[in-house]
């Protein structure tokens, strides 16, 4: 407990967009085979250091087989709600799940450059408590944090429908189960919120023998994978509306909502459109009739290409899909990042209108027909994945890796970790920045990336911008 | 204990005690700026602290209403007021020990203003702060003729004390509260939100601390 606020607690996005940038990152490193423990590197962000783009410190886990994937705080500017009345978090712990193991970490890093761990929740407490397994999305909000799963009870997790389950947000002990009724939703990926508007919005992957050993063609092409997102009643913890996005459009995963909660609508990234090889975005929003509504504004198209440039799952389409696999808004809520895994680029769309996202920058990199290098003569191996992005929008951070068994198929081979950096123009566009590049050990993939201080995906602001 | 000196001082607690719980954020004005933010327009300052302050009327009265009909029992008039001092006391004690906030807060809707408002008082013991003072006050022949009358006048008399000083707590807890989010809503903006906000759990809890060691002490004198 803190005397004062946590100086990275910001009442608004904007007063976040102007506090001081970042100097570390946080990224987590995994074992794809399970051979060596996963970890959390600490990465030198800060330009005017000797150290730049290097790793400075890692912590590797007493365990091996999590599969880290995504992460986040224990506490962030929703601290500040006026309805907790309670300022005095400290930004200090990062809760990372294991996907694989269902275990959880909770590392202090309070001091980065000596990150400990703090407690370790092991799987059969979750599974005790919760019914719930393979969490994921790590989100700070009322009574504690909200952490989503991927699976459900039982060896392979289709025991029941996965959900949601809050930790307390002080001895991290879990209190249980989020829902009280959750309507149709029967599958899980990310979530989240509008604190003062009392709404979140929730997607689907799909269920644990859906991914853990690979992507099932025959699910995908039989759009048995998720397409739907929910609306919740946030403290009444219930759904109000499902919204189907259409069975072709599958995966939905990443839901971005505008920072500003005076703003009522958000954004969903969609994996691929079985009918066209599509990847798409949807824009959801409530109408004056407050009710939920939602429409696809982006669509990017499949390029065609030689079946010997391409892995064996998609020799048969001779065509090599965006596969739209993470987005990220920035914290003015005027770009939106999209990674096309597949076909190796980052694009920038301005969505200041946010039916009519415009193309504002793009940058190759990788890829699996492509393969770009970096501008710094490297390989960069898979394609752009997880994105993060700094507090004041002017840099874009992302990793390579999806998830180990997909990288397996899409990118058949070892490829190597890679975390890269673009440079964000006044006027938007995007350009790889040469001098930033770091060297992960060998064996580890890169995935999601936290920036010191709170980024443009685990900050929830409670009063509008003024 | 009943000279005119005291009853002023204790009527001057009630207003201090109600600028207090006005300036701590937990006690809700942070809700009136974000009100009149999210709906853009600044009359929903006002309706919103009407609501906050409606809230902690409730709470001051759910507390004070009791002590007042059990104040008629003038001959336990010592006992009742060392009990109430003891339970302030206990209260503070126990908001040091156990630091951890209360949830359920957390489950209130955010359109529910006037709910929020009382369960946050009745959680954090603000109506417990005023029942010594208010104790004080009835104890006071200038208020109401103690010992001299009816059961029935007695208690008419209590109750009618009791929902002034609710009236005359929830006052200044209103203008110190609705001061500071005019003045964060048209001048010094949120970032004072950020700056200004201390923990005050120690200090809350220690003013329950002392406000009932005070309780306990005056009904001893």
């Amino acid at each position: 407990m803190n005397l004062r606020p946590d100086p990275t607690f910001h009442p608004t996005a904007k007063m976040a967009m102007q506090a001081p940038v970042e100097t570390l990152a946080f990224t987590l490193l995994l074992s794809p085979d399970g051979s060596q423990p996963d970890g959390l590197a600490v990465v030198d962000v800060d330009p005017a250091s000797t150290t730049y783009g290097q790793i400075v410190h890692s912590l590797f886990m007493p365990n091996k087989g999590d599969e880290f994937h995504h992460f986040g705080w224990n506490a962030c500017s929703s601290a500040l709600s006026p309805l907790t009345g309670h300022a005095f978090l400290e930004r200090r712990y990062l809760i990372i799940p294991g996907i694989r193991s269902s275990r959880i970490y909770v590392v202090d890093v309070k001091d980065p450059l000596n990150a400990k761990i703090h407690k370790i929740i092991e799987p059969e407490e979750l599974f005790a408590k919760t019914g719930y397994s393979r969490p994921h999305t790590i989100h700070c909000g009322p009574e504690g944090i909200y952490v989503s799963t991927l699976g459900g009870g039982g060896k392979d997790g289709t025991d029941g429908p996965p959900g949601i389950f809050i930790m307390d947000c002080e001895t991290f002990e879990i209190l249980g189960r989020y829902e009280m009724d959750r309507g149709a939703q029967d599958k899980h990926y990310d979530f989240w919120w509008n604190l003062p508007r009392d709404y979140m919005v929730s997607s689907e992957w799909g269920l644990p023998p859906q991914f853990e050993n690979g992507i099932v063609p025959e699910d995908l092409l039989s759009n048995k994978y998720g397409h739907s997102i929910h609306f919740w009643d946030l403290r009444a913890r219930k759904v109000t509306k499902t919204i189907d996005l259409g069975a072709n459009h599958q995966m939905a995963l990443e839901i971005r909502p505008a920072h500003d909660p005076v703003k009522e609508y958000g954004f969903c990234g969609v994996v691929v459109d079985t009918t066209n090889l599509q990847g798409a975005i949807f824009t959801w929003w409530r109408d004056e009739n407050g009710e939920w509504q939602a429409k696809k504004t982006i669509t990017i198209d499949p390029v065609p290409a030689d079946a010997d440039d391409l892995p064996d799952l998609l020799k048969g389409f001779g065509a090599v899909p965006a596969l739209v696999t993470d987005i990220d808004l920035s914290l003015d809520d005027k770009y939106l990042y999209v990674a096309c895994w597949g076909q190796g680029e980052m694009h920038q769309y301005d969505v200041s209108d946010p039916m009519n996202p415009v193309l504002a920058g793009k940058v190759s990199i990788g890829g699996i027909v492509n393969k770009t290098p970096h501008p710094n003569g490297k390989s960069f191996g898979y394609g752009p994945q997880m994105v993060e992005i700094s507090r004041d929008g002017k840099r874009v951070y992302w990793t390579n890796s999806l998830y180990s068994t997909w990288d397996d198929q899409f990118y058949p081979g070892d490829r190597g970790a890679a975390m890269v950096c673009a440079d964000v123009g006044e006027n938007g566009g995007l350009t790889l920045n040469k001098d930033f590049w770091v060297d992960f050990p060998a064996g580890y993939r890169s995935h999601q990336i936290r920036l010191e201080g709170g980024d443009c995906s685990t900050d929830s602001f409670c009063y509008p911008n003024v | 204990m009943s000279d005119p000196t005291t009853v002023t001082a204790l009527w001057w607690a009630v207003i201090f005690s109600g600028l207090y719980h006005g300036v701590n954020p937990g006690m809700g004005w942070p809700l009136a700026v974000s009100a009149a933010l999210m709906e853009r327009r600044p009359v929903a300052l006002p309706a919103a602290l009407v609501a906050l302050a409606g809230g902690h009327f409730l709470a001051m009265t759910a507390i004070l209403l009791p002590f007042s009909m059990m104040a008629t029992l003038a001959i336990w008039e010592r006992e009742l007021r060392i009990g109430a001092g003891l339970l302030v006391l206990v209260m503070g004690l126990f908001l040091l020990v156990y630091r951890r906030h209360p949830r359920f807060l957390a489950r209130v809707p955010p359109g529910r203003l006037a709910l929020w408002s009382f369960l946050a008082a009745m959680a954090h013991g603000a109506g417990l702060m005023l029942v010594p003072i208010y104790l004080g006050l009835c104890g006071d022949p200038a208020t109401l003729d103690a010992g001299h009358q009816a059961a029935g006048t007695l208690m008419a008399g209590n109750i009618r004390a009791a929902l002034l000083v609710a009236v005359v707590h929830t006052a200044a807890m209103s203008l110190a509260g609705g001061a500071i989010a005019v003045g964060v809503y048209f001048w010094l903006g949120l970032r004072f939100l950020s700056r200004s906000w201390f923990n005050l759990d120690v200090l809350w809890a220690s003013s329950l601390v002392i406000v009932g060691c005070i309780g306990v002490a005056t009904a001893l004198l």
